[in-house]
């Protein structure tokens, strides 16, 4: 309510402003006076206001350096973020002396040269020299900025070394997921198909795709059996025959990346990705160890999310369809970044998604814990006890002939024919 | 082409103008000067669509979770139990105001209105090209914004995933109600608009390399022509990829194809798409949307040079580097557009490319703003409340195009993308320097358009309240982003690290409310003036240009007698030796003078 008065009154205050120009303009055409020509009082109260508003101007540049500075990010948290911090703080110093430099120049200008009759315009219009030497500096400038950029970029996105702790981060709407590679260090195969309740992430292997065939003739038999024995709107019914369709797809396409599967694993044998699903670890905490590299691939499931880590100075988007990779080495801990930086004992790093992705795009997070080597191989020790998947004694193929049920053959045959793009 | 034809005769005719009838002279007129005026008028309904979108998300952002009587009066109980925006609404809010200003408002009514205003009036022509094309390129601009308008009122709210639209998020409306019938309709208004953009742009560019007066040399042309050339030229290359874009969508939408989906699990189902690249869509709207920004910016830097150079009396220096930095900087905008995906997991090399060709625009940028500073430097300056917005445009174009070197940088890049630093970023340097483009145009040629002059001290307040809450607007987002706050967050509140900064929301939000009001003065002055100003001069600021030597009482033809004929360039102003400090373009060169 209080608000609305306030508004009533701007709004009053608008349309107070308005009658009074008009009764000046009448006012001045009694005193045989256009309104429209700009009188040299009009010139130079403008002028005076060009000078006023530059002080202003730089005032409110320091007064939010002031006030706000030390509420800017913290120190980067990355070794590739102290970098880019440097670089930035170096571009600022050219960028604040070109805009200090420009808007002094621009702004005495115009309230120095204010109209009078007595005088005219200085007839200039042009001088090489000059444009020469205002197009030489800056791009000698930005040359300097381009090479450090691109210096800085090329370090900070050149592939990560064979050692370096792999992380998976996995994006939906609007949650994230983590999942580490298990004991044997390699991150098992993936396929969109396979997620359901117990593998969010679609993790392949004999056992997930088995799991998931057989929900799948659970939901098939389910709306079948709807669809026969229950009286329906015509609408209702197409859509229903449409979903046994899809899911018969899906199912069909499950079937060939097992054939897929059991093909690349006969053909590499240890080499194959599709061996090492089953021991990875799908956790929902985001831990890294202090100095030691870490190559993150982030994935998504349904739209476009990015993975954003502030005090890390990362980003890399998410994207359906496609890994995406970033790497970066931790620098600080959780715990000295609470205890000495930010002196907050309920600080945490953050991931945070940073493309909008729908409603609760803006919280959409997930801590992350920085340790000390020992803290986290004594964590990574614990998320070993939860695997994916109970491990079998040894890696084997699975070599069981395959059930095929009622079901899959009804499966349309150019779906079976269809060879799964992965 | 008949009726324009005939009208070259000059006012044998004259008589014929007065039988015209209300549909003819101002609904589905061909006259390019009351096209001009359609345009404007639209545009300004829409920014005031776009302005209480933005005060609406603004209000969110200050007091996150309050209930407003403003807010539930404009969404209802459906978007905003309570007064509390719904956070699909807040999506779409900014979605829709993204897409109004930058279109509809900067596109649409900037250079639907100068051009068709000035470049007949400018380079001496009778019409443009085509009236009839030009006339469609008006109604499919109104159609397409009725269509953007109705989008509004659909169920599921219209188009939410950002301006940019980026598929998954726009394709799928299982993701988000708005990607519903809103995106298709979004999609549909887009379409017409980008044929009304290209009518428009053919007969731009065809009017001026075609029909320029006898004397106007290509090197004596205004420079607001140059930047309307150049401004044509960039949205007929890349206004067709953008529709492109827009179909491959529609398809993918609702025809099963998957360009740009792939390997989607969605409400909990596996999606048929497989093979299509999200990224691909990305491409192809940056393949238009970095052309855009100088779509919107360059016909406002050309104005302002026409404006600088009449109010400081002088003539614009660095004529030729001008039009050397217009054509500069219009090639190097279609080889920038991978400076908007640094991050999206496009190759690293291919990012270091874009890198240098974008600082390189830096440098043309940097020769105009130098050039203003100069002509204004020993200038003889009236403040008119155009040159004012001139000025203005001259300080957000410094204010935004030093930190877009920042943003160029994709070292640097990485740490800002997508926060409120680009925000900041993107609306000082297009956004303002733009609308104060604009602005100055509306007050410059407003006794060309309606014979009347505005009221100047409206003007001046006007000015100042939309110069001081500019600033106090964006000039604060610069530090909410370096704080890491990412922009299109429907709140803070979830996140402790932001608590330092959330503040200058509050702060933001009353300088945004300060500002819109200030519109309304702008928006009454400008009605009001219409009917009611005073009657202004044939020539009211002095100025060289061929619009001037026309009757303040606007006639088809532009011209009573014979086509003027042009002797010298446009700026010459305070030239020694002469009388007055202005000569006209129409001028002869007395036999010993030089041009320039």
């Amino acid at each position: 309510m209080m608000k609305l008065l306030i508004l009533l009154v701007v709004v009053l205050g608008a349309v107070a402003i308005a009658q009074l120009a008009r009764v000046y303009e009448l006012t001045s055409r009694l005193r045989n006076k256009r309104e429209e020509d700009i009188s040299p009082a009009d010139n130079r109260m403008n002028g005076r206001l060009m000078w006023a508003f530059m002080v202003a101007y730089f005032a409110f540049f320091a007064w939010l350096v002031y006030a706000y500075g030390d509420k800017m990010l913290p120190v980067a948290a990355s070794e590739h973020g102290m970098e880019t911090d440097e670089l930035l703080n170096f571009n600022w110093v050219i960028l604040i002396l070109a805009f200090v430099l420009t808007n002094v120049l621009l702004f005495v200008f115009a309230g120095k040269y204010i109209h009078s009759t007595e005088r005219r315009a200085f007839w200039q219009p042009h001088n090489n020299r000059l444009e020469l030497v205002w197009t030489v500096i800056p791009a000698a400038v930005l040359a300097v900025i381009i090479i450090m950029g691109l210096n800085s970029w090329n370090k900070i996105t050149a592939p990560a070394g064979p050692d370096a702790v792999q992380v998976e981060l996995y994006a939906k709407q609007f949650d994230w997921t983590a999942r580490y590679p298990g004991a044997d260090g390699v991150l098992g195969a993936t396929d969109f198909r396979l997620i359901n309740g117990t593998n969010p992430l679609g993790i392949v292997t004999a056992e997930s795709i088995t799991q998931r065939l057989d929900e799948l003739d659970a939901q098939i038999a389910e709306t079948d059996s709807l669809l026969w024995n229950t009286i329906m709107a015509d609408g209702k019914r197409d859509e229903m025959t449409e979903q046994v369709e899809r899911l018969r797809r899906t199912q069909a396409r499950i079937i060939n990346l097992r054939t897929v599967m059991e093909l690349d694993i006969k053909e590499k044998g240890e080499a194959s990705q599709y061996l090492y699903g089953a021991d990875d670890i799908v956790t929902k905490e985001f831990y890294l160890p202090i100095r030691k590299e870490a190559k993150i691939l982030i994935r998504s499931r349904d739209v476009i999310h990015s993975a954003y880590i502030p005090h890390l100075r990362s980003q890399m988007n998410a994207v359906p369809g496609i890994t995406t990779t970033m790497k970066m080495v931790p620098t600080i801990t959780t715990d000295s970044m609470r205890t000495h930086v930010m002196k907050d004992e309920s600080f945490d790093f953050v991931l945070l998604c940073n493309k909008i992705c729908g409603a609760s795009h803006y919280n959409m997070q997930m801590p992350l814990t920085v340790t000390n080597a020992t803290d986290y191989d004594a964590w990574m020790a614990e998320q070993m006890k939860k695997p994916f998947q109970a491990p079998p004694a040894a890696p084997t193929p699975p070599t069981a002939p395959v059930v095929v049920d009622s079901t899959a053959a009804a499966v349309p045959a150019t779906a079976q024919a269809s060879v799964v793009p992965n | 082409m008949g009726a324009i034809t005939a009208h070259t005769e000059g006012h044998a005719h004259h008589a014929h103008h007065h039988e015209e009838s209300f549909i003819s002279k101002y609904i589905f007129t061909q006259d390019h000067k009351m096209i001009g005026k359609q345009f404007l008028v639209t545009a300004i309904f829409m920014a005031w669509v776009a302005v209480i979108m933005s005060i609406l998300f603004r209000l969110q952002l200050a007091w996150p979770g309050e209930g407003f009587a403003f807010t539930n009066f404009f969404l209802g109980d459906k978007w905003a139990p309570g007064g509390v925006l719904d956070p699909n609404m807040y999506l779409a809010l900014v979605t829709i105001h993204g897409t109004i200003m930058v279109f509809f408002v900067l596109t649409g009514g900037l250079s639907g209105t100068f051009s068709n205003l000035l470049i007949p009036l400018q380079i001496g022509a009778r019409d443009m090209a085509s009236g009839f094309i030009n006339m469609l390129s008006y109604w499919f601009f109104f159609l397409s914004s009725m269509v953007m308008l109705a989008s509004l009122f659909v169920e599921g709210g219209p188009a939410s995933s950002g301006w940019t639209v980026y598929p998954p998020l726009s394709a799928l409306p299982q993701t988000i109600p708005g990607s519903g019938a809103g995106m298709t309709l979004w999609l549909v208004s887009m379409t017409l608009f980008i044929a009304s953009s290209l009518m428009g742009g053919l007969n731009y560019v065809a009017t001026i390399l075609n029909l320029r007066t006898k004397g106007m040399k290509m090197t004596r042309l205004p420079l607001t022509v140059w930047a309307f050339l150049i401004t044509a030229v960039l949205g007929i290359l890349s206004f067709p990829v953008l529709l492109s874009a827009a179909l491959l969508l529609l398809m993918d939408r609702s025809m099963g194809t998957s360009f740009y989906l792939s390997e989607i699990h969605v409400a909990g189902e596996a999606l048929d798409h497989v093979g299509g690249s999200p990224v691909l869509y990305q491409h192809l709207f940056w393949f238009l949307g970095h052309p855009e920004v100088y779509i919107v910016l360059l016909p406002a830097l050309g104005i302002t040079s026409e404006i600088i150079s009449t109010n400081a009396r002088k003539p614009i220096f660095g004529y030729r580097a001008m039009i050397g930095s217009i054509l500069a900087i219009g090639f190097l905008s279609f080889i920038v557009w991978g400076h908007h995906m640094f991050v999206t997991g496009m190759n690293p090399f291919l990012g270091s490319v874009f890198v240098a060709t974008t600082l390189l625009i830096a440098i043309p940028s940097a020769v105009k703003v130098f050039n203003y500073i100069t002509t204004l430097w020993r200038g003889n300056i009236i403040f008119t409340p155009a040159m004012l917005f001139s000025v203005g445009l001259v300080a957000t174009f410094i204010a935004g195009g030093l930190t877009g070197i920042i943003l160029a940088d994709s070292a640097l890049d990485i740490n800002v993308h997508d926060t409120y630093f680009v925000v900041a970023h993107f609306h000082i340097v297009m956004g303002m320097s733009a609308i104060f483009g604009m602005f100055a145009g509306v007050y410059h040629w407003f006794p060309k358009m309606y014979g009347r002059m505005m009221n100047t001290k409206l003007g001046y307040a006007h000015f100042w309240l939309t110069f001081v809450s500019a600033f106090g607007v964006f000039f604060p987002m610069h530090f909410v982003g370096l704080a890491g706050a990412p922009r299109r967050y429907y709140s803070y509140s979830e996140f402790p690290m932001f608590n330092g900064v959330v503040d200058l929301n509050v702060l933001i939000t009353i300088f945004a409310i300060i500002g819109a009001l200030a519109q309304i003065i702008f928006t009454y002055n400008f009605f009001y003036s219409i009917k009611r100003g005073p009657k202004a001069v044939q020539n009211p600021w002095k100025s060289n240009t061929l619009e001037w030597t026309t009757p303040v009482e606007h006639i088809h033809g532009n011209w009573p007698g014979p086509l003027p004929v042009v002797h010298r360039w446009p700026y010459d102003y305070s030239k020694p030796g002469k009388p007055e400090d202005w000569v006209s373009q129409i001028t002869p060169l007395d036999h010993d003078e030089e041009e320039h």
